[in-house]
């Protein structure tokens, strides 16, 4: 571990945006912050609140306008009330389209420890994140007859199938899956599968192939190992990034990225308002968590994300120490704070741990002796 | 006494097949258990048989429905098969229409499934979503039940999937208006929402279900969906009885892979039909174990639920029957031959769960014609009357 942190935006530490959103946002939102407090991370949070039942949309541009300030982004997921009148748009919606985050990454993995039916999962989801049937353009010409848009452009396919063969190969992968359902949507599905077919010709080391959607999530229930990455439009990804979360152990426990061309928004992959076990302590924080050492990993903080993330996935291997979702019976507080054991067993340095007690507490106030940068580091041992 | 009033029970059944056989073909003793069987099915009486269309379709179909026709044959199930053929890859769209007209004609119909192949022009549509929108087969009914002698990760799985099967994402309505941008309509209306919503509570009802799950999507599609979902609002306070939920797509999926138990009856729109009985066909074993049927007002179409032409398995003798033969037990139940569809039903879970002979497919090593033959053998011990094996 270097006492030199690396060089960052300004004044040697980041600010990044947080977005609490419903349900279990906040809460696990807290726990992040809490976290990173403890480690001594150079992030600064940011923290701008959107209230999903206002109709005006100001608080959603106040947010738009920040993350274009900062560049990156945490979120947890504000609800969409299906109740309110048909004019209110899905705010996340109109957050990804406004910043144009038009990849949407999920790493799917099963982890050691977890209960789950399947093993060896290891499925690279690229979804796009701003067109198809998530347009939001619907009308209705006919009383009783409702036409809804689904939009798929040139650009935009040709812009993902890039991403997603770039990231396959920079991460090394040889396959990548398109999913479609090209035999009934000839036009959209098929511009789409095309625009993939093009891309794939200027990566020959990368296999392309391709499957409709209703064989994939068969598939996928029954030998997902198949499967390597995967790029898909949007309504596509929503389905088949939900069904991979289901078979590595569920909502709790995959991180997602929505990346634009100079923008990054972390949350979790499935996005989950969590609005019945909303601050019951009982909320499992490790995608949250896993969210944000993904974002350490895009502020180049490797060191950081690397120690957290080590620390995240040994807790969770513990039987003892999973949540409900998991069929465990340990709290969120409980997890989080074994965790913050976990590192400062790792010799690293951090805040005092007798300071930071299991349940909600404000730290803003108590003291710690955290490293500042370029200062000489101090190894507190309880 | 007990035997006379056996016999008297009995003899409309075996009494007058006993007596013509007895006539045409003096006794044929081929059998040790002394029952009758014959090298010709008993004549054709004309009101007395029923005929079904058939589509062959591609890839799998023609094998498996002709070991249907065989099986049925034996059986000595009173079904006639009209065979119209369809050949995906012409460009007019006669033949589809001659086996539209068929199915017309003989309001029943057992189908393969048509390829589509998506390098031909756009103009060319789907054969089977014609098939479908023409005869307005405007619900898709799949019941997905685990079955105990297959091998899965998952158990008492009971599920059954009414998908509205003519509008939604497959309307077929696509226009570039801009080059490069292309705009795919998806069409939700009143009338099919509130059609299928209730066909999805009678069934509901009929089967003494408790509970019907309306899958959707409307926080995104708020007015399409939405539409949906209100019209499933609509016709479930007229079923106090059931209880009604919904739930988003995407969780419905990540719930049927976690904890498919909880779902009783499903009602959806088109697409997330298609992906949601996927998904279940997939955890009850695959897609050569459940049949599938649509069902118009007037047209019923069997196949299997999961519509795969296995161009990939064609001809090789290793596909699953078990979906296409239960298909023909549907389509028999829907022709009111009761006795027979239990026969053959009864015949093919005992192949599936006590003789365990499996295909390739579900982990087994059986070929398609080593599964029909044990189904056979097993109507055989069974029914009361068969051609020879």
């Amino acid at each position: 571990f270097t006492h030199q942190p690396p060089p960052a935006k300004y004044g040697g530490r980041h600010t990044v945006t947080l977005i609490p959103g419903d349900g279990i946002g906040p809460e696990l939102l807290n726990h992040v912050r809490e976290l990173f407090r403890f480690c001594c991370v150079p992030v600064d949070f940011e923290v701008v609140n959107v209230n999903s039942a206002a109709s005006s949309e100001d608080d959603i541009n106040n947010a738009v306008t920040a993350i274009k300030r900062n560049g990156v982004a945490l979120k947890g997921n504000i609800e969409t009330n299906h109740n309110l009148p048909r004019s209110h748009k899905s705010r996340n919606n109109l957050l990804r389209t406004s910043l144009d985050l038009y990849a949407n990454v999920m790493h799917c993995q099963s982890l050691p420890g977890v209960p789950s039916h399947h093993k060896d999962i290891d499925v690279i989801i690229i979804r796009e994140n701003t067109e198809g049937e998530y347009s939001s353009l619907e009308h209705e010409n006919v009383p009783g007859v409702v036409e809804s848009l689904k939009i798929i452009t040139r650009v935009n396919s040709l812009r993902i199938a890039e991403y997603a063969f770039n990231l396959a190969r920079e991460k090394g992968r040889r396959k990548v899956t398109a999913v479609h359902k090209a035999n009934i949507m000839k036009l959209g599905d098929g511009l789409f599968l095309q625009c993939c077919k093009e891309v794939a010709a200027g990566y020959p080391d990368i296999t392309l192939d391709d499957m409709i959607v209703d064989n994939t999530t068969m598939q996928l229930v029954s030998k997902p190992q198949q499967f390597d990455v995967m790029v898909m439009p949007n309504l596509y990804g929503n389905v088949v990034s939900n069904v991979c979360a289901g078979l590595v152990g569920g909502p709790g426990l995959v991180p997602g990225v929505n990346y634009g061309k100079d923008y990054a928004v972390f949350e979790s992959a499935t996005r989950n308002t969590g609005r019945s076990i909303a601050n019951k302590n009982i909320a499992n924080p490790t995608a949250t968590l896993l969210a944000g050492c993904v974002m350490l990993d895009h502020l180049k903080l490797h060191a950081y994300a690397r120690m957290i993330r080590k620390a995240v996935l040994k807790t969770l291997s513990e039987t003892r120490l999973q949540t409900a979702d998991l069929g465990g019976q340990c709290t969120t507080s409980e997890v989080v704070h074994s965790i913050m054991q976990e590192i400062q067993r790792g010799g690293h340095i951090t805040t005092d741990l007798n300071f930071i007690s299991a349940g909600s507490r404000d730290h803003t106030n108590s003291p710690n002796t955290c490293l500042m940068p370029n200062t000489e580091s101090v190894c507190l041992t309880v | 006494m007990i035997m006379a009033t056996l016999t008297k029970a009995l003899k409309p059944i075996l009494g007058r097949q006993l007596g013509n056989a007895a006539k045409v073909f003096g006794p044929a003793a081929s059998n040790q258990r002394g029952k009758p069987t014959y090298t010709q099915p008993p004549p054709a009486k004309y009101g007395g048989r029923h005929t079904v269309a058939l589509i062959p379709g591609d890839g799998i179909g023609p094998e498996l429905l002709s070991h249907v026709r065989e099986l049925f044959r034996f059986s000595c199930v009173p079904v006639d098969f009209e065979v119209v053929n369809v050949n995906s890859s012409l460009t007019s769209e006669d033949d589809i229409k001659n086996a539209i007209m068929a199915i017309r004609r003989n309001g029943v119909a057992l189908k393969g499934n048509i390829e589509t192949n998506h390098i031909m022009p756009p103009n060319h549509k789907s054969r089977n979503n014609l098939l479908r929108t023409s005869l307005d087969l405007y619900a898709n009914v799949m019941h997905c039940q685990s079955l105990p002698g297959v091998q899965t990760r998952h158990k008492n799985i009971d599920i059954i999937i009414i998908r509205e099967n003519t509008e939604g994402e497959y309307s077929s309505l696509e226009h570039e208006s801009v080059s490069g941008v292309v705009e795919c309509l998806k069409i939700i209306t009143r009338t099919n929402s509130l059609r299928i919503a209730d066909y999805a509570f009678k069934l509901a009802r009929e089967k003494g279900r408790r509970r019907v799950t309306a899958v959707h999507k409307a926080n995104i599609m708020k007015l399409g969906d939405g539409l949906f979902l209100q019209c499933c609002k609509e016709v479930a306070s007229g079923y106090p009885d059931i209880e009604f939920d919904s739930m988003i797509v995407d969780n419905t999926t990540m719930q049927l892979v976690s904890k498919p138990q909880q779902f009783d009856v499903m009602v959806m729109p088109n697409l997330y039909g298609n992906v949601v009985s996927n998904v279940c066909a997939g955890l009850v074993g695959g897609p050569g174990l459940v049949p599938g049927a649509n069902y118009g007002r007037d047209y019923a179409v069997f196949e299997t639920a999961t519509r795969n032409t296995g161009k990939s398995i064609a001809n090789r003798n290793i596909a699953n029957p078990t979906a296409m033969l239960l298909a023909s037990c549907l389509m028999l139940d829907h022709l009111k031959l009761y006795d027979y569809a239990t026969m053959i039903r009864g015949a093919i879970l005992t192949t599936m769960n006590k003789t365990r002979l499996h295909t390739v497919d579900i982990g087994g090593q059986g070929t398609t014609s080593e599964v029909v033959q044990s189904i056979m053998r097993n109507i055989e011990s069974g029914g009361p009357l068969t051609t020879e094996i």
